[in-house]
């Protein structure tokens, strides 16, 4: 890959896909708050959710988190409890496990959003867009557990985090850690920032929505003053 | 105490004839949209049946309300907060559209587009969802209507609780009566507690419990929580929606649109004053069968110096005060005891109240002589059983039931004796404990039922409003401005075209049906 599309994409296109995140959102939570919902079908059609919904939501919460600690921790830290090949092994065999879970449940609702007449002819454009390409990157992402497996020593894992470290504290030439790797990592970072990009034009707003504030509601009854 | 106000209505199920007028006006007023088709605020049932939505009256297939905890507590049937919010992703306890039934439309434009033919074109019914032909809609708002269908599936109905059904299966002992349902505006709401975004908030004014459309993410927990399924679920914009109490209308002194239109004239708005301090107590009595008197215990005596000094104190207004002495609610609920809460097992401390309806006497069929006590028909003898309207009105317990139907029978019977016997027979009275002034009122309250003696609702004061257009300095500025929005400028809320997600459905009830062409 020539030196220019790496920074391109790897040094200049996560800026590009978070700003679009974080102003699109403001955006819509501003202009548009009638449009922040999860939008969930449901209602409609209940078979399949169970299994779906639930499988899907856990492994995908569960992957966020092991991908934010596990990139964002600075190596020297992580050093205190353990090495960076435990760590490594540790990120491909829970990421495997979260991940399975993830793909089955992602499977059912893609199955059911796609056939069931009901969810189909209710489905915005953005909604099917969205599931496919969670989906693509789910199996990227399951796929990079055999290239890992290639450099046990956590060397790619350290390229990698260092990427994702530059980037959020902006500092320059994040894209040269990753230039030497491996094409399905940078296909797998390329399409979780491409996530971000599109993330204020789909129902994903209903994360920043996760209703935590409940359980700290003092009693359960809302009244509303006048005036 | 804290004192509150609430406009409470009252039916009086003794004059309902089913007409499903306050179903139509309701429906055309606010869920004429995508998305609600199937949706019903306000809603008719022929009972005995298993309603809209199928079986909605049963918690153990819902888990709708409040369980009264072994501590003593009371909590959401569907769970805790922690357990409540691990029903998020898949929630176990939502009804699907088909519960409530798959909304449909006709064709009628077949009717003037299709082509010559040797058959006559017909109208085929369409699915408002997916806009595919259905070949027969099987169940609708009202399957049920004046007794349709098998009494085995009707029998369902959970009023049926330690009754002996079967003989009411036969065609001599089968009994009906409506049941016209809407948000219950309750003193302790379920689905304001299982809110998880705080959407759901009950009005301090006028206890009206609303959903924030622009907090509501969609998360469904409501529809669960409600044990009267009265919230619905809007498959179109995601968001859920119910009954508001018409509250445009009852800010300005007007009757809600389903009382306003009720034909039979069975509907009554007024205020009630209640201790707001003891609403948890009374929604945790330890045994259901006490719940109906726990209720009428908190409701306060607007005529009482002590209340009328506590709601001033809390900030009742003197309108509110005075509409609260003339409130037919708190007539019926308090003074003569004929209205009574929907099941009140739910804990939720409903506020639509309903008056049990008499009927036929039994025995008069059977051996062509009507039983009395000695005074008036014997009520153990109507058409519909006690244990019915108990199990639906007072969680089983009969004897308010009964009283109830003892004083409407003695109300007959005393203005009977009075306008066609001319010589007024004051023993009637005196059996069921009434006197001639509150009989002369229950008359002309329930029977005459004049429009300004069912609704008597206090305008809204405007300071609560905070500025309104109305107010001189900003009436200018606010000019030629857009009325009711949905927050975003004067556009209608879903944008036909936007970045942020389009709209899939024109309203599909209109007529227009999707891919078929």
């Amino acid at each position: 890959m020539s030196y220019y599309l790496n920074e391109l994409l790897f040094g200049i296109y996560p800026y590009i896909a978070i700003l679009v995140m974080v102003l699109g959102c403001i955006l819509r939570y501003d202009q548009n708050p009638y449009s922040w919902k999860a939008d969930s079908s449901q209602l409609l059609r209940s078979k399949g959710m169970r299994w779906g919904s639930n499988l899907f939501h856990i492994g995908i919460i569960l992957l966020f988190f092991g991908h934010l600690v596990g990139l964002l921790t600075p190596e020297a830290v992580y050093h205190l409890v353990m090495s960076a090949a435990v760590k490594q092994k540790l990120a491909m065999i829970a990421g495997g496990i979260f991940g399975v879970m993830c793909f089955i449940g992602l499977t059912i609702l893609l199955w059911r959003r796609i056939t069931d007449p009901r969810i189909r002819a209710t489905s915005k454009f953005a909604d099917i867009l969205i599931l496919v390409i969670l989906y693509l990157q789910l199996i990227l992402g399951l796929a990079t557990i055999p290239a890992s497996a290639q450099h046990p020593d956590g060397s790619s894992m350290i390229a990698l985090a260092n990427w994702a470290q530059h980037i959020v504290t902006f500092r320059g030439g994040a894209a040269d850690f990753v230039r030497g790797e491996a094409f399905i990592f940078k296909a797998h970072i390329f399409l979780g920032l491409t996530i971000f990009l599109i993330f204020p034009f789909t129902r994903l707003v209903h994360v920043f929505s996760a209703p935590v504030k409940y359980i700290l509601r003092p009693g359960y009854q809302i009244v509303r003053k006048r005036g | 105490m804290k004192v509150r106000a609430q406009i409470g209505m009252v039916l009086n199920l003794d004059k309902c004839i089913g007409c499903h007028t306050c179903s139509v006006t309701c429906k055309n007023v606010w869920t004429s949209r995508a998305g609600v088709e199937y949706a019903w605020f306000n809603n008719v049932e022929t009972k005995p049946g298993v309603g809209y939505p199928r079986n909605w009256e049963d918690q153990k297939q819902w888990n709708g309300g409040w369980t009264r905890k072994s501590n003593g507590k009371i909590q959401p049937k569907m769970g805790g907060k922690f357990r409540l919010l691990s029903k998020i992703f898949a929630n176990p306890d939502l009804p699907e559209i088909d519960d409530y039934y798959e909304p449909f439309t006709f064709d009628y434009a077949h009717l003037q587009t299709s082509g010559e033919a040797k058959d006559m074109p017909t109208a085929r019914a369409h699915s408002a969802i997916t806009g595919e032909r259905m070949e027969k809609p099987e169940w609708g708002p009202n399957w049920e209507e004046i007794l349709g269908g098998e009494f085995e599936k009707r029998s369902q109905d959970y009023n049926f609780k330690d009754i002996e059904k079967e003989m009411y299966g036969e065609f001599e002992n089968t009994f009906m009566m409506y049941l016209p349902r809407l948000c219950e505006h309750c003193l302790n709401p379920a689905c304001v507690a299982s809110c998880p975004s705080g959407a759901i908030y009950k009005r301090e004014e006028d206890g009206i419990v609303l959903i924030d459309q622009d907090k509501c993410r969609g998360w469904r927990m409501c529809v669960s929580g409600c044990p009267y399924k009265k919230i619905y679920f809007n498959w179109q914009s995601g968001k859920s929606e119910k009954c508001t109490f018409c509250y445009p209308r009852i800010e300005n002194g007007e009757p809600t649109v389903c009382s306003e239109t009720c034909v039979g004239r069975i509907r009554y708005l007024g205020v009630i004053l209640y201790d707001a301090d003891r609403i948890e107590e009374a929604a945790s009595v330890k045994d259901e069968k006490d719940l109906y008197e726990a209720q009428i215990d908190i409701f306060l005596n607007p005529n009482d110096p002590e209340v009328i000094a506590a709601a001033k104190r809390d900030g009742v207004p003197d309108s509110w005060l005075a509409a609260a002495k003339k409130s037919p609610v708190y007539k019926m609920a308090m003074e003569w005891k004929v209205a009574f809460p929907l099941h009140p097992e739910y804990r939720t401390l409903p506020m639509v109240w309903y008056i049990p309806p008499l009927s036929p006497i039994q025995s008069r069929w059977e051996d062509g002589q009507l039983e009395t006590d000695g005074v008036i028909p014997d009520v153990s003898k109507l058409r519909i059983p006690i244990k019915y309207l108990a199990n639906l009105l007072t969680a089983g317990k009969e004897q308010p039931v009964t009283h109830a139907l003892e004083r409407m029978l003695a109300m007959r019977a005393y203005m009977r004796t009075k306008h066609v016997e001319g010589a007024p027979d004051q023993g009637i009275l005196d059996h069921v404990g009434l006197d001639k002034p509150t009989v002369e009122d229950m008359y002309q309250i329930m029977a005459i039922a004049n429009y300004e003696d069912r609704y008597v609702i206090p305008t809204n004061h405007r300071e609560y409003a905070g500025k309104t257009p109305f107010d001189n300095e900003i009436a200018f500025a606010s000019r030629s401005e857009c009325g009711f929005t949905f927050g975003d400028g004067c556009s209608g809320g879903a944008p036909k075209k936007s970045l942020f997600g389009t709209r899939t459905h024109a309203n599909t009830l209109n007529g227009q049906i999707r891919r078929q062409k």
